[in-house]
């Protein structure tokens, strides 16, 4: 079950477990703004062939806009 | 949104997914840096003058507010122990009212604004309500910092430029 995290919780799983971070929203709004290091993989392409390059052995953390 | 990636993920196979729910939105508003076309340099939390003068609503004003002005400040936020805005001493009460507690001297619940917020809405409202500066708060009402009216135009004019 995933786990819901805080805006803490998130900076100490990249500093301590080197999580990985995905932004789910669409690439323009991706290229307009995104947290330092996130790569963009959007809900509507979420697949096995799109989330190859996520290493799995690593938290991987995904955020939006806001709770929307 | 989120929470359905993160389901996904775990349909997919990943062991290890978190949300983070409150998304980007969250982050910005608390001045953390945005990469991005739209990054950082467009928005207030870049241009806040984080030291700007605070006291706690017992201090008096003549003490909590000496040589305010010869250090080119206007204004002093009235803080509690956890550094939210309760209220703000103008120039006027600072020249006028030093005789009482900041309490009593200030003017209760001013308007604020998120580091995350726009710098070009930001410039256009401050210009059509004539204000000289606004403070800006977390989310959860924490002083970061004061907002320049001088200091936004000019950092406006110069990305505006770039």
């Amino acid at each position: 079950m995933p786990t819901s995290i805080d805006r803490n919780e998130l900076q100490l799983l990249l500093t301590e477990q080197e999580a990985q971070l995905v932004e789910v929203l669409p690439a323009s709004e991706y290229e307009d703004e995104h947290l330092p290091g996130a790569i963009n993989i959007p809900l509507k392409e979420l697949d096995r062939q799109t989330t190859s390059r996520l290493d799995r052995g690593r938290p991987v953390i995904v955020y939006c806009y806001d709770y929307q | 949104m989120s929470p359905r990636a993160a389901w996904r993920l775990e349909s997919i196979g990943f062991e290890q997914v978190y949300d983070y729910v409150a998304g980007k939105a969250d982050w910005g508003s608390f001045g953390l840096p945005l990469e991005g076309a739209e990054g950082s340099e467009t928005r207030v939390a870049a241009f806040v003058r984080t030291n700007a003068p605070n006291c706690r609503l017992a201090d008096r004003v003549r003490e909590a507010c000496e040589h305010l002005e010869e250090n080119g400040w206007d204004t002093c936020f009235v803080l509690n122990d956890e550094r939210v805005v309760l209220g703000r001493i103008g120039l006027r009460a600072i020249r006028g009212r030093k005789d009482v507690t900041a309490e009593e001297a200030m003017t209760p619940g001013p308007s604020t604004i998120r580091p995350s917020a726009r710098l070009r809405k930001i410039v256009e409202r401050m210009q059509r309500q004539q204000l000289t500066s606004l403070p800006v708060t977390t989310p959860d009402g924490r002083l970061v910092g004061l907002l320049t009216r001088r200091d936004a135009e000019d950092a406006l004019a110069a990305v505006n430029e770039s």
